[in-house]
C-alpha cells in the first residue's frame, strides 16, 4: 500500500457524506422528542410510565434485525404509517436514506434519553422552585432553568445518539437495504467491501475514517460539555 | 394585611394555623418542626393546603372551599430562601433581572439602581453566583426578591447558612429595607436576636399551632435562641 491509497474513491466519499448526514439528521431530529420522553421519565407521574420507559430501551435489547423489520413493517410503502405518510405527505422513507435516518434514530433513541433524564434528574428542584416564586410559569421554568442546566447532558446524549447512528448497521440495512448512493452508510459499505475480492485495502480505508470520525466526536463532545459545565459553574 | 387560616397533613405532623398580622415586618418564630417554613411556603404557593384560605392585601390568593389557587408565578410575592437558590447558569445581573422579566415588568433604571445601592451588590453583577461568599449571594437573593416589585416579601431564614459576621453584614440591610420600601415583609427565625432587631409583630408557632401574635418585646425578653 502506497501513501496515495488513502485517497478515498467517489463511491467511498459518497458512503461516508451519506453516513454523516444520516447520523445528523437522526441525531437532531430525535432530539426533540429524546428532550420530552426524557423529561417525562424524570419528572412525570402518569399511568404507563413504566410502559413508555420499556418501550424507548427496547431497541437496546432487541436483535436489530427484529427492530429493522419492524420498521419495515410499520413505515413500509405499505405498512401502516408507510402509507399514510407516502399518500398524504408525500414522505417515502423505505429504501431511501431518510428511512436510514429513522432506523439510527430509533436505536440511537435509548441512550440519548438516557444521558438526558440522568441530568435533568440531577438539577436541583428547589432552583426551579426559586424561579416560579419570581413568576416564571412552568414552560418558562422549562426554558430558562432546566434545559440550560441540563445541557451538558443533552450534549453527551446527542454525540452518544451520533456515534451509534453512525455505527447503525443491522436494523438499517433490514429496513432500507444497502443501496449505494442512497442507503449503503460507512458500516453497510464495509460490510459489502468485506464480501467481494480485493475490497481489503477499501475496507481498510473506511475502517480508519470510521475510527477518526468517531474519536472526533469523542473529543468534540469532552470540549462540549466542558464548556457547558464552565458555564453552569463558573467564573 | 395578611391573612391566614390553614391546614395540612404531612405524614403524621398536622398544621394548623391561623393569623392575621398587618404590614411592617411579621416574623414566625418557633423551634424547628414547628412549621414555619411550610406556613411561608404555603404562602408562597410552593405548597398547597388541605383546606383553607389565604388573603393578601384584599387579594384572596387560596381558598379551598371557593377552589381558588394562584400559582406562585402570579402570587408576586418575592421569596428569600435559607440557601439562597441564585441560578448557577446567570450572571448576577441577569439573576437580578429574572423576577421582572418575568412578570414582564418595565426596566426602572431608579429603582433598580436604589435597590443595588441599598444592598451593595453594583460591583458584583458581571459574576457568576458560584465566585461569590455566602453574604453576597444572600444580598443578590434579596435584591432579586425586591426588584420584581413584589406585594410581599418571604424570608425563610436568610441569615441562617451565615457565620456571626455575615449575620451582621445583612441584618442592617434588612433593617433598610422594612423601614424604606413599605413592602410587608414575613421573615422566619427560630432567633431571638433577629426578632429583636427585625420584628413589628411576632407569631409564636409550636408544632403546627399557633401560641399567640404579639409584640415582639413580649417573648424577647424571656426566651432564648430555640433550636434550629
Amino acid at each position: 500500500m502506497t501513501m496515495p491509497a488513502f485517497e478515498l474513491s467517489p463511491d467511498e466519499w459518497t458512503a461516508v457524506l451519506l453516513s454523516l448526514r444520516v447520523a445528523l439528521v437522526a441525531t437532531l431530529a430525535s432530539l426533540p422528542f429524546g428532550i420530552a420522553v426524557a423529561w417525562l421519565l424524570a419528572r412525570g407521574n402518569f399511568w404507563g410510565k413504566t410502559l413508555l420507559d420499556g418501550l424507548v430501551h427496547l431497541p437496546l435489547v432487541l436483535p436489530p434485525v427484529v427492530t429493522g423489520y419492524l420498521l419495515l413493517i410499520a413505515f413500509g410503502r405499505k405498512g401502516a404509517v408507510g402509507a399514510f405518510l407516502a399518500e398524504q405527505l408525500g414522505v417515502v422513507l423505505a429504501f431511501r436514506w431518510t428511512g436510514a435516518a429513522l432506523a439510527s434514530a430509533v436505536m440511537a433513541f435509548p441512550l440519548m434519553v438516557r444521558a438526558i433524564r440522568l441530568s435533568i434528574e440531577a438539577i436541583d428542584r428547589r432552583l426551579e422552585q426559586a424561579a416560579t416564586t419570581l413568576g416564571a410559569s412552568r414552560g418558562a421554568v422549562f426554558r430558562s432553568i432546566t434545559l440550560p442546566l441540563a445541557l451538558p447532558g443533552i450534549i453527551a446524549g446527542m454525540v452518544l445518539a451520533f456515534a451509534k447512528a453512525l455505527g447503525e448497521f443491522g436494523a438499517t440495512i433490514t429496513f432500507v437495504s444497502n443501496i449505494p448512493g442512497e442507503t449503503q452508510t460507512l458500516s453497510a459499505a464495509i460490510y459489502t467491501l468485506t464480501q467481494v475480492p480485493g475490497g481489503d485495502a477499501a475496507a481498510l480505508r473506511l475502517v480508519v475514517l470510521a475510527i477518526v470520525i468517531s474519536l472526533a466526536a469523542l473529543v468534540l463532545s469532552e470540549w462540549l460539555a466542558r464548556r457547558a459545565a464552565r458555564r453552569l459553574h463558573g467564573v | 394585611m395578611l391573612s391566614v387560616d390553614v391546614m395540612k397533613t404531612v405524614g403524621d405532623f398536622a398544621i394548623q394555623a391561623k393569623f392575621d398580622v398587618p404590614s411592617g415586618a411579621t416574623v414566625l418564630f418557633g423551634p424547628s418542626g414547628s412549621g414555619k417554613t411550610s406556613i411561608i411556603n404555603m404562602i408562597a404557593g410552593l405548597m398547597t393546603p388541605d383546606r383553607g384560605r389565604i388573603l393578601c392585601r384584599g387579594r384572596l390568593i387560596f381558598d379551598s372551599g371557593a377552589r381558588i389557587d394562584l400559582p406562585p408565578y402570579h402570587r408576586a410575592f418575592g421569596y428569600v430562601f435559607q440557601d439562597g437558590r441564585l441560578f448557577p447558569h446567570m450572571t448576577v445581573a441577569k439573576n437580578l433581572d429574572y423576577g421582572r422579566k418575568h412578570h414582564r415588568l418595565p426596566y426602572d433604571r431608579a429603582a433598580h439602581e436604589r435597590i443595588v445601592d441599598m444592598l451593595d451588590i453594583g460591583h458584583l453583577t458581571q459574576r457568576r453566583p458560584g465566585t461569590l461568599s455566602g453574604g453576597e449571594r444572600q444580598r443578590v437573593a434579596i435584591g432579586r426578591a425586591l426588584l420584581m416589585n413584589p406585594q410581599l416579601l418571604l424570608l425563610d431564614e436568610p441569615l441562617a447558612s451565615l457565620d456571626a459576621a455575615r449575620k451582621r453584614e445583612i441584618l442592617p440591610y434588612l433593617i433598610r429595607l422594612r423601614d424604606a420600601s413599605g413592602i410587608p415583609m414575613i421573615y422566619v427565625t427560630h432567633h431571638v436576636a433577629e426578632v429583636r432587631r427585625i420584628a413589628t409583630v411576632v407569631v409564636r408557632l409550636e408544632a403546627g399551632r399557633v401560641l399567640g401574635v404579639g409584640a415582639p418585646e413580649t417573648i424577647a425578653a424571656s426566651t432564648d435562641d430555640l433550636e434550629g
